[in-house]
């Protein structure tokens, strides 16, 4: 079968049509990131000016660097724990999935990624852009940790996606999940680097940030762009990446299973 | 009183129906107690690295944390729900509220009352109790006053905050994470030392969203400093009006949303 005839690639395309309509929501979406990235400069360089210049190997270029990438990818990587799947597998329609010949995971994370792949026109670019026209920043100027960071960003995506899956997926036999939905989002976006990079946490819940593949869906597409994170470094961030998105994956698949026999003793 | 009772009804069953999903319920219960706890880390993070922010201590931020959190979990209470307009907006359901002999806000705001929440309000209870206690604070009643003051006001323009962000939805329709990033950006807005901000971020935070009054400014004058250009401690007593401001605004916000709106069709 052929790429373009693939029904995931059309659920992924689906998914870039279906952001792309609610243009005032995307252009509403710029105008939060952008303002809340102003709050984050005003915080984090008192920070940095507090403590002489530079704190951890951020100076101000490099700070600013990672507040507005981190803004950018605010609206591509899901750090909120909702999905669509969560509210079908609430409301019963699952039951109408599973009997599609697809794969359930691959289609709702195929249409996932989709949707947050568009978000970067609208949202991620001009963020970007913005901070880096009015604040500036410190970017790399060799090639390298462009098409590096470009790789781990889409792999940070897709990892967002099949995590916010297996969040879903606790539905089976919670049915409403969004106290799991709201304890993801807490502990993903501190984890994931969105209101201080992990470098600047103290050394013991750094690493149990790294024990989490939070780091991986935000932190280190961030680190590798800016390139805060060498080349050796990068392919081991990257290797990180898809060792976190074949383990959440897996543990999709597997809670997939056990749900469908859920559901059919709930009677499907 | 009697025209209260269908929303002590209603809010009654609400409150049950919350119970009844158990696991969900007390997961929720410790979310939100997560959520003030990882709040106050992202500040406590920041002093971890450096011993003075804005002119403020790890001891005195704490005052600021603690009482723009506890306005601001008291307002999501009551008003957090609001944002679930827009799913009422894109399913159409939005309609039936019309179909009530009762105004649509009241309906919205009774639609749900979050007790999930109340463990977040305790993280800022208790935050601010500390950092009342270890602060050198003058007591007087003219600063009883002031700190009663401006918890009312705070949560009154928290909860105007909720407000203006609903009657915005009408126009957006999918813009919940906008307005989300602007009530939760106020929220961040409110608990940072407002001394480290550009002019800019004064004009919008100190003055348009008034952020600044929740808590900085009345920390400000509890702790005896004079505060920075633009944002002088003695605007500490203004609180009310701050809040008389964003209730103007939220007011606004909403007529305008529904005459705005034009149903679900169908």
């Amino acid at each position: 079968m052929s790429l373009r005839l693939s029904p995931y690639y059309r659920l992924l395309m689906a998914g870039i049509r279906q952001q792309s309509t609610y243009r005032l929501a995307a252009l509403g979406g710029l105008v939060a990131n952008v303002t809340f990235g102003f709050l984050k400069v005003a915080v984090l360089f008192a920070t940095v000016d507090a403590a002489g210049g530079e704190l951890n190997g951020y100076d101000i270029g490099a700070m600013s660097a990672y507040i507005w990438l981190s803004q950018g990818l605010l609206g591509s990587i899901n750090l909120s724990g909702r999905s669509d799947l969560a509210n079908r597998i609430k409301e019963g329609d699952v039951a109408v999935d599973f009997l599609r010949p697809l794969s359930v995971q691959g289609a709702a994370i195929a249409q996932e990624v989709g949707g947050s792949i568009w978000s970067l026109v609208p949202r991620g670019i001009p963020s970007v852009a913005m901070g880096a026209l009015t604040v500036g920043m410190t970017m790399p100027t060799t090639v390298l940790p462009y098409v590096l960071g470009l790789l781990s960003l889409l792999l940070g995506i897709t990892l967002g996606a099949t995590a916010v899956y297996v969040v879903a997926t606790f539905g089976f036999w919670l049915i409403e999940t969004r106290g799991v939905q709201i304890l993801y989002m807490v502990i993903s976006g501190f984890f994931a680097g969105l209101f201080v990079p992990i470098d600047l946490f103290p050394d013991w819940l750094r690493i149990l940030a790294e024990a989490t593949p939070f780091p991986a869906m935000m932190m280190y597409p961030v680190d590798i762009l800016s390139g805060r994170a060498d080349g050796p470094e990068s392919f081991v961030l990257i290797a990180a990446q898809v060792g976190w998105l074949a383990l959440t994956w897996f543990i999709g698949h597997l809670l997939t299973r056990a749900g469908r026999h859920k559901l059919e003793v709930q009677g499907g | 009183m009697a025209d209260l009772a269908p929303y002590r009804a209603v809010l009654a069953s609400r409150i049950r129906s919350q119970r009844s999903y158990r696991t969900n319920f007390r997961l929720d219960l410790l979310s939100s107690f997560l959520v003030g706890l990882i709040e106050l880390a992202e500040v406590w993070i920041l002093f971890f690295n450096v011993d003075k922010l804005g002119g403020f201590t790890f001891a005195q931020i704490l005052l600021v944390f603690g009482m723009a959190d506890l306005s601001f979990s008291i307002a999501d209470m009551v008003f957090g729900h609001c944002d679930g307009i827009t799913t009422y907006i894109r399913m159409g359901t939005l309609d039936v509220f019309y179909l009530r002999p009762q105004p649509l806000l009241l309906q919205l705001i009774s639609s749900d009352i979050s007790l999930r929440r109340l463990t977040r309000a305790a993280v800022g209870l208790v935050t601010l109790g500390i950092g009342l206690s270890i602060n050198d604070i003058d007591w007087s009643l003219s600063s009883i006053t002031l700190l009663v003051m401006s918890q009312i006001s705070g949560i009154a323009i928290f909860s105007a905050l909720f407000v203006c962000a609903a009657g915005v939805q009408f126009f957006l329709i999918n813009g919940a994470e906008m307005t989300n990033a602007f009530v939760y950006g106020g929220r961040y807005a409110a608990s940072q030392p407002a001394a480290v901000w550009n002019r800019p971020l004064k004009v919008i935070f100190g003055f348009f969203f008034p952020m600044a009054f929740t808590a900085y400014l009345p920390a400000l004058h509890l702790l005896g400093l004079t505060g920075p250009e633009w944002l002088p401690a003695w605007l500490a007593w203004c609180t009310p009006l701050a809040a008389l401001w964003m209730w103007v605004c939220a007011g606004l916000s909403w007529r305008v949303g529904v005459r705005h709106y034009q149903g679900g069709g169908g």
